[in-house]
């Protein structure tokens, strides 16, 4: 593994991680790290930051879920332009372009069901190319982004006479 | 009522109780405590080693196995020594599992001593060597290291100390609780001084896979001449994060593995298998896990040592195992008086260095096997701690 791909791994998994922190993990100079952070993400290998959170531990309301769509391309046309439509809503979580039975995923979210339903049938089935929809309603959310959700972390170790 | 205290063998009935045990009786009574005293790693065992523990019970394989260990975990073991270390032990003569490395230091320990024998014992050190040796019979002497020397064994500390009752010499390198290493230039001056005498040596490695230096540390069975009078004791705990699990092991030469199998056969039978069965997932497929793991001790240790810095505290570097020893001298009060203040009048508790020996005095052990956010949130509550005393 390269410094770069080690520096980036850190700062996936934890992005409020200082240069310094991680230049001292890595033994590296911090100035190598600041660099390899700011090459990466002029070159939009660093997307953006963001932050994981549990919102079953809030008083907000939201549904999400999982939708797969099924997409007819037009002559001369990719997935990636349908993709570029689809992902415009500032509804739409994730998009990935899958293998399989269908073409397309998309995590959404909304306030209520009503919400995700008018979503599906107003805005992503009328979409030129879409020609047909699964949706999925998320029941519980248990990891995401490699973190585990609703587990505490108490220290159990003991102390011990030596 | 019996008379117990006639009843009680004299040796471990007088054996002095830990100091660590001491403070500890002393932060258990106040609340709120940041404790920076555990002295094991904070990660948990990584799953895939925690699923072959699982698959082994699944499996019903929970009878003994051989006394020495699994064959397969040895010769892991033995593969480990050569790639790792150029070391050739034979995984049928050479090797023994034990339960945790500390049963690897009472079985070499009880394998040559006989009453009146001199173990020599470098301090401040890991708090077992002189119990274990004065239950084997023999009589510890303590040998003091010093900051100066960036707590390593001298030479010349060595050679003044040999008698001719010595019979045996611990080396624990990275050390705990200084995290001192010794160099391999360090091990050559040493090994000098024991050419030529039958001094046989407990090189007490259970830290060596968590060193920061930028030469990966050497073991001091790799110094010629050594390894045929060399205990090696090693183990997985501090390097894969399985301390619960007690898995270690002991290698040498056949002449004295050969003796030091009988002991663990009469009092062990064999080590726990399902752990045997982890162990050996972990020799195959734990590297990553290793590196990981010590990318982020390597964070927390030079955080430490920065902060230390900016308040005026020296401390040496230490380039292993998972601990910082920082000089409290300074403070015109022994390091038992400071960690009880810092404890009472901050709640943060942290070893003082006397609990590791005369040559502890003046320090404190500060172990690093937490979070950074934690090491953080004491380390400003020394700050306010040192502001108080200025």
């Amino acid at each position: 593994m390269d410094n770069r791909e080690r520096v980036l791994r850190h700062l996936e998994r934890d992005a409020r991680l200082e240069p310094g922190n991680i230049a001292d993990a890595l033994s590296l100079p911090e100035q190598e790290v600041r660099r390899i952070i700011e090459e990466a993400r002029a070159d939009g290998t660093i997307v953006g930051y963001s932050t994981l959170i549990n919102w079953d531990k809030t008083d907000r309301v939201y549904v999400s879920a999982m939708i797969e769509i099924r997409v007819h391309l037009q002559r001369g046309e990719g997935f990636d332009s349908v993709a570029r439509s689809i992902g415009s809503f500032p509804e739409v979580q994730s998009l990935y372009l899958m293998s399989g039975g269908y073409d397309l995923m998309v995590v959404i979210e909304g306030k209520t069901m009503r919400d995700v339903a008018l979503f599906v049938s107003e805005k992503l089935a009328v979409i030129d190319g879409v020609t047909g929809t699964a949706t999925h309603f998320i029941l519980n959310k248990y990891k995401d982004k490699g973190i585990t959700f609703n587990v505490s972390e108490c220290d159990q170790r003991v102390i011990l006479d030596i | 009522m019996l008379n117990y205290n006639q009843i009680l063998a004299p040796t471990p009935r007088d054996l002095k109780p830990s100091g660590i045990r001491k403070f500890f009786d002393l932060a258990g009574n106040v609340d709120g405590v940041i404790t920076l005293s555990i002295g094991e790693p904070d990660f948990k065992t990584p799953w895939h080693i925690r699923q072959a523990g699982m698959e082994t019970l699944q499996a019903g394989r929970t009878a003994y196995t051989s006394n020495a260990g699994l064959l397969p975990l040895r010769e892991a073991i033995s593969q480990y020594c050569h790639t790792r270390f150029g070391l050739e032990y034979d995984p049928v003569s050479q090797v023994v599992v034990t339960v945790g490395g500390s049963e690897g230091i009472d079985l070499a320990m009880r394998t040559v001593l006989q009453a009146g024998d001199e173990v020599l014992i470098p301090e401040p050190c890991f708090v077992c060597y002189s119990p274990l040796a004065q239950m084997a019979g023999a009589v510890p002497v303590a040998l003091p290291t010093y900051e100066k020397d960036s707590f390593r064994l001298t030479p010349e500390t060595l050679r003044t100390a040999i008698t001719q009752k010595t019979k045996l010499l611990i080396l624990s390198y990275p050390n705990n609780p200084t995290g001192a290493i010794m160099r391999k230039s360090d091990y050559e001056a040493i090994a000098q001084v024991l050419r030529g005498t039958d001094i046989v040596v407990i090189a007490d490695e259970i830290y060596i896979e968590l060193t920061y230096a930028e030469e990966p540390c050497v073991s001091f069975a790799q110094i010629e001449g050594m390894q045929e009078r060399t205990f090696l004791v090693n183990g997985f705990s501090k390097a894969y994060a399985m301390t619960g699990w007690r898995m270690g092991y002991l290698c040498g030469p056949k002449e004295l593995i050969r003796t030091a199998l009988k002991i663990h056969q009469y009092c062990i039978m064999c080590a726990p298998s399902i752990s045997q069965y982890a162990a050996v997932e972990a020799l195959r497929n734990g590297q990553e896990d290793i590196d990981r793991m010590r990318e982020e001790y390597n964070m927390r240790r030079k955080y430490l040592l920065r902060t230390f810095r900016e308040l005026g505290i020296p401390c040496f570097e230490p380039l292993g195992a998972f601990y910082v020893f920082p000089n409290l001298s300074q403070f015109g009060m022994s390091s038992e008086e400071f960690c009880r203040r810092f404890l009472e009048e901050q709640q943060v508790a942290m070893v003082p260095g006397s609990a590791f020996g005369e040559s502890g005095e003046g320090f404190a052990r500060i172990s690093y096997a937490y979070s950074l956010e934690h090491l953080k949130k004491a380390m400003n509550r020394l700050e306010l701690f040192l502001r108080s005393l200025s």
